[in-house]
């Protein structure tokens, strides 16, 4: 019997990888250290981005804040209803991720319109049953430009403008963002492309593993 | 022997290949127009339309109403140059959402494109050509 260093050590290696750690999704956006004081020592602990309180109306026009998304890992994006663009496409591929996680009480889709003119919440509705979507675990936003611009820009990081020379009068950019429970940015996927969003479902399976 | 096989075998292919790309004059610019037309479909309409067809729900409709674009062949050109403010009927179910207008694209840009839409997603209506886009153009309504 003879047997070679190297696979042996190679099949260590790989035994040891593969051991009960689970994968875990990185921590996106800014961070900073804060010292703490816990049982008379000080302790430097990570403080991360987080998502700030918000209040807008939802497709039924009733209230919808952060709390509601208390417990639940989300996604959001923004979009606007009379978008010839990127937005079709975004919604088809959301339309998936909804599909997969239909009636999962930990998860919620969040899309926030950027056309508070003319996406109304009754104008959302008529799009949200349009598309197929029913009950509360894809909720549209409405809100005024000054509240749902910096939290997309400052919170979750999505540039959007208005431009009158862009396609439907609007920029913005169609990443879709996984939020976790904790409220921090777990991830971000391009929602033009269906293979980023596959691995976003996966991501959001893997997230969701956390906290078993 | 085995090169005697050989040659007739290469003889055999190189026949059928010649024979398969001795296309007829009309099949030649048909399918000039349609992967033409596929180009711009992917730019101008799959965002939307999707590239299958599908549509989106009860936003969007589909493509894959043969009937529909049947009838309505002559309509075409017209919806894609000025697109859609009116609602439409389209596979049994009503559509009220607009349609953006397209008014850069050229006359032989929409001709590609209804080849394309009117030869793809279950349809086969043949070659739309430029001169059936000028005119089907002349007669829209605004």
């Amino acid at each position: 019997m003879k047997f070679s260093l190297p696979l042996v050590v190679a099949s260590v290696l790989i035994a040891g990888c593969s051991s009960n750690e689970k994968k875990q999704l990185p921590i996106l956006g800014n961070r900073e250290p804060v010292e703490k004081t816990v049982d008379g020592k000080t302790v430097v602990d990570t403080v991360y981005q987080t998502i700030p309180e918000f209040q807008f109306l939802n497709q039924d026009s009733v209230s919808l804040t952060d709390k509601d998304f208390n417990g639940k890992i989300y996604v959001a994006d923004f979009f606007f209803t009379s978008c010839p663009s990127i937005c079709p496409v975004m919604h088809r591929n959301m339309l998936k991720v909804f599909k997969e996680f239909k009636g999962n009480d930990e998860v919620k889709l969040l899309s926030h319109t950027i056309d508070s003119k003319y996406d109304t919440p009754s104008k959302l509705k008529a799009y949200a049953q349009k598309l197929g979507v029913y009950g509360n675990q894809w909720q549209f936003a409405w809100g005024d430009r000054d509240k749902v611009y910096p939290l997309a820009e400052k919170n979750y990081l999505v540039a959007v403008n208005q431009d009158k020379n862009a396609p439907g009068g609007y920029i913005h950019q169609g990443w879709f963002i996984l939020v976790d429970k904790q409220k921090r940015l777990r991830g971000a996927y391009d929602g033009t492309k269906p293979d980023q969003v596959d691995q976003m479902i996966a991501d959001m399976h893997t997230l969701l593993d956390e906290y078993k | 022997m085995k090169t005697n096989v050989l040659i007739a075998l290469a003889l055999v292919f190189s026949t059928l290949f010649v024979l398969d790309s001795c296309q007829t004059k009309d099949e030649l610019n048909y399918a000039r127009y349609y992967t033409g037309g596929k180009v711009l479909y992917e730019q101008h309409c799959q965002n939307c339309h999707n590239a299958n067809g599908e549509g989106l729900g009860k936003l969007i409709p589909p493509l894959t109403d043969t009937v529909f674009l049947k009838n309505n062949r002559q309509l075409l050109a017209c919806i894609i140059k000025h697109g859609l403010k009116d609602s439409i009927r389209v596979n049994n179910a009503i559509y009220h959402e607009q349609m953006p207008a397209n008014h850069q694209l050229a006359d032989m840009d929409i001709a590609q494109i209804i080849t394309y839409i009117t030869n793809s997603f279950g349809n086969k209506q043949g070659l739309y050509d430029v001169s059936l886009a000028g005119s089907d153009l002349k007669n829209c309504r605004d």
